[in-house]
């Protein structure tokens, strides 16, 4: 055990140590029931924003309905496109579409429904939320949501 | 193991020429713990104890590996004790070239909505059944997916003697036929079998068990309808002092119906479960069980509401849940200034017609079809209202009617404690002093006069965003005529970009405590917490 450790130090010793950069070659499903690998996810050389979240988590609602508000106004000045990864799994699956539906939201939503993308991406609680520059490289990510938080993004989003 | 070093060596030597990429998350979570008799909290002889988890993955094109480590010093209390000392539990090397994807070592996999076959992890509940073996995945032209797989499942921090194999065909027919592109058809199979051998030298048990899965989906505009029916054929579990060891089959059919437009949505749900238990051993034991059977309920965040919670019963229920979303606009009566959201649920569970097949001693018997009982496990009547009331101030209200059947749910019994009858309501408002600070309040009450009597909760966040949160919360039982105990509960914490760090003071309530369907029991307790997660 311990050897396997030191070889695993090793390994990461030895390779340039960097944060998450690229998205992961995942499939995810669409609305529409079909895959989609997410690595295509795509919004012509303009900033993207990816934002784990499910129909039974508080803050992670109350992020992108705050969003939803300025959202207009964001893509207006950046041209910014939110990605909304939902990870309920079948019990709330259903209830996906009806919700992002009547709360009006204009997300690209995607549901990610035995959580392969959120394990790959390194999201152990919602929302974890993600900005990824030009070149769909992430350069930014933040940890649940609280009031406020979306000044904070949309500054990150400002430098690009 | 030098040879494992020189691999290693050569192995970063090449990832570092290659420039992969080396990325994980870490969590951190200890608790400290003192007796209090009070709420019958008891304090393990560690006095500290400790789960930690630390993902390591590395990823270059195609390929991609990693491990993780979980170290339990010993176990936090509300996990099983099962779960004990230090392992690279899991660890996996996957490539993908030309729509064959290959994975060896753990994955996790679902056919279907689960009712087959699904292995997953969920850290907050101690589960994870991760497979150890091979998976390969295929694409055939572009439309047609197959899935296979063979391993053992994880059970604690070891494998089960079980073999499980399986595949999975998946295909959207509208697609393959190149018909028209508003509407998807989307058809699935699969099966799956677990091998373990006979040592039981009175019965004769099937050394191989199958099963299998078929399934709908269709999709057209705004309409979603899904059908599944699953078939276990017979699982006698193999001890002979049980009573409910027989050679009966099991089965499940599932079926969801959604309709959405702008501002408007509906779901509806049903299914009717038969003995449709799938565990990687004969063993009736929850650490095997490796397909999902998705509660009939409204999976609530707000603690009150999710006191008393549904628990789908795989030995045999029937029922079905169904939810309506609406937004009123701004500018008409209820929308007001800036319109106003409702949500309506309502979910019944009920008991088979004619009671389980695994609990009647007759091979031959089956459960009437269509039809239920009079005993009811499950209700839950909701609505949700979602109000800005202006600039600064929101409001989220809720009022609910549930009744949970104690001894079916909790395995209690039956008529030791009966149905717990109960209303519950939750108010929380939210107030912006400032720009990026927040004033969150919390009421809620659950007025019953079963079990342990009425509830109430108050809870109040002050949040600095991004970086600081501040809560205090106090859950209060003064409908209880023994003991009117108060659980009180402070917690900070600091969250810079993906790390994030949270101190917490308090005292649990023991009880049922669910998370993505699925429940557990945690005992009561008093004391510290810090937890840290990060991801990198």
């Amino acid at each position: 055990m311990k050897k396997i450790l030191i070889s695993l130090l090793l390994l990461v010793s030895t390779v340039s140590f960097a944060q998450i950069k690229n998205l992961p070659n995942v499939d995810v499903k669409k609305i529409d029931g079909s895959s989609f690998n997410f690595k295509n996810i795509d919004n012509n050389g303009d900033p993207i924003v990816i934002s784990f979240w499910a129909t039974w988590c508080k803050p992670c609602t109350k992020e992108l309905n705050n969003i939803a508000e300025v959202y207009e106004d964001w893509q207006d000045e950046t041209n910014v496109k939110l990605v909304a990864v939902s990870i309920d799994d079948r019990r709330s699956q259903s209830k996906v579409a009806p919700y992002v539906n009547s709360s009006g939201w204009e997300y690209e939503i995607y549901i990610d429904p035995n959580s392969d993308l959120k394990r790959a991406m390194g999201v152990s609680t919602v929302p974890h939320t993600f900005l990824l520059d030009k070149d769909k490289q992430i350069i930014w990510q933040h940890r649940g949501y609280v009031e406020g938080d979306e000044y904070e993004l949309f500054d990150e989003i400002l430098k690009l | 193991m030098k040879k494992l070093f020189l691999i290693a060596l050569l192995f970063s030597s090449y990832c570092y020429a290659q420039e992969g990429e080396i990325h994980g998350d870490f969590q951190l979570n200890l608790q400290s713990y003192k007796d209090d008799a009070r709420i019958g909290a008891i304090a393990p002889d560690e006095i500290i104890l400790n789960n930690s988890f630390f993902n390591l993955m590395y990823s270059k094109g195609n390929f991609s590996t990693g491990v993780r480590y979980e170290s339990y010093l010993n176990a936090l209390l509300d996990y099983d004790s099962e779960f004990q000392g230090n392992s690279i539990a899991y660890r996996y090397a996957t490539y993908s070239l030309n729509n064959l994807d290959v994975t060896v070592g753990n994955y996790y996999e679902q056919f279907g909505s689960g009712l087959v076959f699904r292995t997953y992890e969920n850290k907050g509940l101690g589960v994870d059944n991760a497979m150890d073996g091979v998976r390969i995945k295929y694409n055939i032209l572009n439309s047609i997916d197959i899935k296979s797989f063979i391993g053992t499942s994880r059970t604690y921090l070891e494998y089960s003697d079980g073999i499980v194999r399986g595949i999975d065909f998946e295909t959207n027919l509208f697609e393959l036929l190149a018909l028209e592109k508003s509407t998807n058809l989307i058809l699935g199979s699969s099966f799956v079998s677990r091998f373990q051998k006979d040592n039981n030298p009175k019965f004769n048990l099937p050394q191989n068990v199958g099963v299998y899965g078929l399934r709908s989906n269709l999709i057209s505009g705004n309409f979603n309808y899904y059908l599944e029916y699953v078939h276990k054929y017979n699982d006698p579990a193999g001890s002979i002092a049980d009573n409910s060891n027989n050679y009966a089959t099991g089965n499940a059919i599932k079926t969801s119906l959604t309709y959405f437009q702008k501002g408007l949505g509906f779901s509806f749900d049903a299914h009717r479960v038969d003995n449709m238990e799938f565990r990687s051993e004969r063993q009736q034991s929850k650490e095997y069980i490796i397909n999902y059977i998705p509660t009939l309920s409204k999976q609530h965040s707000y603690t009150l509401l999710a006191f008393y919670p549904c628990a789908t019963q795989s030995n045999g229920e029937i029922g079905f849940q169904s939810d309506l979303y609406y937004k009123f606009d701004r500018g008409t009566i209820f929308g007001g200034q800036y319109g106003t959201k409702i949500n309506i649920n309502y979910s019944r569970v009920l008991a088979l017609d004619g009671g389980s097949s695994l609990k009647n001693d007759s091979i031959d018997f089956t459960p009437v079809f269509l039809g239920s009982s009079n005993e009811l496990f499950y209700s839950d009547l909701n609505l949700e209202l979602v109000k800005k009331i202006n600039s600064k101030l929101r409001v989220n209200s809720t009022i609910a009617f549930q009744k949970y059947n104690k001894d079916v749910l909790e395995g209690k019994l039956p008529g030791e404690y009966g149905i717990v009858e109960s209303t519950i309501g939750v108010i929380d408002a939210t107030y912006k002093l400032k720009r990026k600070h927040t004033l969150r309040a919390e009421l809620q009450a659950l007025l019953t006069d079963d079990d342990d009597g009425s509830w109430s909760m108050a809870l109040v966040e002050y949040t600095m965003s991004p970086n600081w949160f501040f809560a205090v919360q106090d859950l209060y039982n003064f409908g209880n005529d023994d003991q009117k105990n108060h659980y009180f509960n402070f917690n900070f914490g600091y969250i810079k970009g993906s790390n994030r760090i949270e101190i917490g003071y308090g005292k649990k309530r023991a009880g049922i405590f669910c998370v993505g369907g699925v429940c557990k029991e945690v005992p009561s307790s008093n004391g510290f917490s810090l937890n840290i997660s990060s991801s990198f």
